[in-house]
């Protein structure tokens, strides 16, 4: 058995041709060699050329993320790969949408909380509030944490965007 | 030129119809040949392949045979194999032939017909997600639902086909594009825009290869597929660094023929059942050079236990190639023959002054390792040992320009322990993916580039029956393919996995009901020989030879017999089991943690 490396966390971003199947190829790879997601994103970030930008967030061992790498940029539509973990300082971002539903004290707790962590309400309801909340993941899951007790009934996450820091692009 | 050629010329602006670009485009990148089953999504392009006489289509016998004839060709030419099938169950059929050729690295393009782009999705009549389906086993591939994309797609897929490390690629044809009418680009108005891959080194990586290579006390060469597929100067290239050197060399299952067995320097193919002086060489060295091998696990054993002293040089055109396996020292990015220039450059610039006296020890060893004799079978005067066959097929037809096909199994590492390749492109085994059935259609594609040539598919009885039906094909067009089955009336890998591994329970390998093979070929037209004492053997082999026609040669062998030498799964290249007629000791058993590795 190979040597056990500790395991790493890494967000890698792709640039790829936005045509049909181009999901299901990098989904695919990472489902049939049996790599991890944790979470994907994707969008059309360049209309004309027609790119996409994918930020993949895994985890595995300093070789399997150097596989991850070496696969994704063999696949024919990917025009580049990036590790942004690798690759110097970098911002990461992602969205959560939260509803809570009660009332009285633990409503008023979650408006409290929902201030302290900068998030904005974006629908309320006499019993219910919609949340939007954007920042690092820990700071998500920090929030959503301290939510679940105070009437958590429902989360939407778009996953990690990144970028690095700095004046070169990727 | 064609009328198909001719007809689009003066190029551009003739609007053409689907087929007629498919088939423009085909003559444009030089093929000559195209493996096909036709159905009712394709009948535009066998109605345009009626009409020309460029292009020649082979009919086969099923699908799975057109992308096997395919791959014969590919791998015996150096060009692109290109198949043709319907939409649905021919696009599935096809499906293990495109795995087999994504895993040895075939430049294979398949043309799969679809149900027009209305009915996608609709679970019409031979519908099948074909892009979906293929998409884990091809390169790439391509939906065309607009026929002004369509030259465009044909150009850019033999480009990915062939470049970089070569694959098989699908492009899925909906029956309304074959009708539709659309422009046609010629091949060098087509560039890829994100798939180019490198083939030039980094120099800098090429020097300190070549720093590890002139310090070295032990070195070896490990060859691999990607020298055959980089092209004949690649070949030409290592053999000249082999020589330059005096390094040992040893080759993978892929690689035969990539440096001539006849070199003193070869020390055989390695791995599973490699010569036991490549294994312990490998085990044992401490400069390791890997050319477009890819650190198989047939090839590595155990891994923790895979060479365990050696500093490691690996050049691959496939970054992902690198460090998958095995963690290497100097990695080298680039095509085999391009860097193999590039590091001989380097050698003669610094005509090194290589630790003679050491490297002379290191050749010692090897030398004893070799005299154990790994190959070693004692040939009786009753029953036909199956080496014994191998072996003399190899002594009457090594004169002749000859080809080697083979099924998967014992047959295939005998062929490969005993055959001697002195020439790339000679050898055709699935490696990669060990497709039983793969032989026979392999053949057919292999006879049809070279149809001077004695061709031979060194067959098992059990593997053979699986693409039986190409017998009908290759009767058909008068090729003159040779069948050389070692019948052992077992499954003979199977048992043999069973007797080291499941207590000689002989689960269903046992091969009951096997037709007479003699009457088999007849029924198809070809000629049945059968061969049961070991003195005839070479009567009958040299009656296949002279006779000019598609010919089945029964030989009955040893039931028996096992392949060795072995690396039991799990096991390290020093712990081979060497055979019973082998100067040696007997294996340990099996590990656990072996018995689940497959």
């Amino acid at each position: 058995m190979p040597v056990q490396h500790p395991v790493e966390r890494h967000t890698i971003a792709v640039i790829a041709d936005n045509e049909p199947g181009v999901l299901a190829r990098i989904v695919g790879l990472f489902a049939g060699r049996g790599y991890n997601i944790e979470s994907l994103t994707v969008a059309e970030t360049d209309a004309d050329k027609h790119l996409s930008r994918f930020t993949v967030v895994t985890s595995g061992t300093p070789m399997v993320i150097e596989q991850i790498k070496s696969q994704l940029d063999r696949l024919v539509p990917v025009h580049s790969v990036s590790d942004m973990t690798l690759g110097g300082p970098h911002v990461e971002r992602e969205l959560a949408l939260l509803k809570v539903v009660g009332t009285g004290e633990k409503r008023v707790e979650s408006l409290r909380l929902a201030d302290v962590f900068r998030a904005k309400v974006i629908d309320s309801t006499t019993e219910s509030f919609v949340f939007e909340i954007t920042g690092a993941t820990d700071k998500v899951d920090a929030f959503i944490g301290i939510l679940r007790p105070l009437g958590l009934v429902e989360v939407s996450r778009t996953g990690v965007a990144a970028i690095a820091r700095g004046k070169t692009p990727m | 030129m064609s009328s198909v050629a001719d007809a689009a010329r003066p190029a551009s602006q003739a609007e053409m119809s689907g087929s007629e670009i498919i088939l423009k485009a085909l003559v444009d990148q030089g093929v000559e040949y195209i493996f096909g089953y036709p159905g009712g999504a394709v009948l535009p392009i066998y109605d345009a392949i009626f009409q020309q006489n460029a292009l020649r289509h082979i009919l086969v016998r099923q699908e799975g045979g057109a992308v096997h004839a395919a791959e014969g060709y590919a791998r015996s030419t150096g060009k692109v194999g290109v198949v043709l099938v319907t939409s649905g169950p021919g696009a599935t059929n096809a499906v293990t032939g495109l795995t087999d050729a994504l895993m040895d690295s075939i430049p294979i393009i398949c043309l799969t017909g679809q149900v027009p782009t209305h009915l996608i999705g609709n679970d019409a009549f031979q519908e099948a997600d074909t892009t979906g389906i293929t998409r884990p086993c091809t390169k790439h591939n391509y939906l065309v639902k607009d026929v002004t994309q369509l030259a465009r797609v044909m150009h850019e897929a033999f480009h990915v086909a062939t470049s970089g490390r070569p694959g098989p690629v699908v492009i899925d044809l909906p029956k309304d594009v074959l009708f539709a009418k659309g422009p046609y680009r010629a091949p060098e108005t087509v560039r890829h825009r994100s798939y180019n891959p490198r083939r030039e080194p980094d120099m800098a990586r090429v020097a300190e290869a070549v720093d590890l290579l002139v310090n070295a006390k032990r070195p070896i060469i490990y060859g691999g597929g990607g020298i055959i597929n980089s092209g004949p100067e690649a070949s030409r290239l290592v053999t000249d660094f082999v020589r330059r050197s005096g390094f040992p060399c040893t080759l993978t299952l892929m690689g035969l023929g990539a440096v001539p067995a006849a070199d003193p320097h070869f020390l055989g193919m390695l791995g599973m059942h490699g010569s036991y002086e490549a294994n312990m060489a490998m085990h044992d060295c401490d400069v390791m050079i890997a050319i477009g091998s890819r650190f198989d696990d047939r090839v590595t054993g155990r891994l923790n236990a895979f060479s365990p002293n050696s500093r490691k040089i690996h050049i691959d055109i496939d970054p992902s190639s690198i460090n998958k396996n095995v963690r290497v020292d100097v990695p080298i990015i680039g095509d085999v023959a391009v860097t193999m220039r590039a590091l001989l450059a380097e050698w003669q610039r610094r005509d090194p002054t290589l630790d003679r006296k050491a490297i002379a020890a290191w050749w010692e060893r090897i030398e004893q390792w070799r005299g154990r004799n790994c190959f070693a079978f004692a040939q009786g005067p009753d029953i036909i040992k199956p080496q014994y066959a191998v072996e003399r097929l190899y002594q009457l037809t090594k004169d002749r320009e000859t080809y080697i096909t083979t099924e998967v199994g014992q047959h295939q590492m005998w062929a490969a322990q005993l055959y001697r390749f002195e020439k790339p492109n000679r050898w055709m085994t699935s490696g990669g993916l060990g497709t039983m059935g793969y032989g026979l259609p392999a053949a057919m594609g292999v006879q049809l580039a070279h149809p001077d040539a004695l061709v031979v598919d060194v067959a098992g009885e059990a593997s053979t029956l699986m693409n039986i039906q190409e017998l009908s094909t290759i009767v058909q067009y008068r090729l003159p393919v040779k069948v050389f089955i070692l019948n052992n009336r077992y499954m003979g890998m199977v048992r043999q996995w069973q007797e080291l591994l499941h207590g000689n329970r002989y689960s269903e390998s046992y091969m009951d009901a096997l037709p007479d093979f003699v009457k088999l070929a007849e029924a198809f037209g070809c000629v049945g020989l059968r061969c049961t004492k070991p003195g005839d053997l070479d009567g009958v082999i040299r009656e296949m030879m002279a006779n000019g026609r598609p010919t089945i040669v029964d030989v009955a062998v040893d039931e028996k017999e096992n392949c060795f030498p072995m690396i039991p799964s799990g096991a390290a290249h020093n712990e081979m089991i060497l055979g019973p007629s082998s100067d040696g000791k007997p294996g340990k058993p099996v590990s656990e943690e072996g018995m689940v590795l497959v």
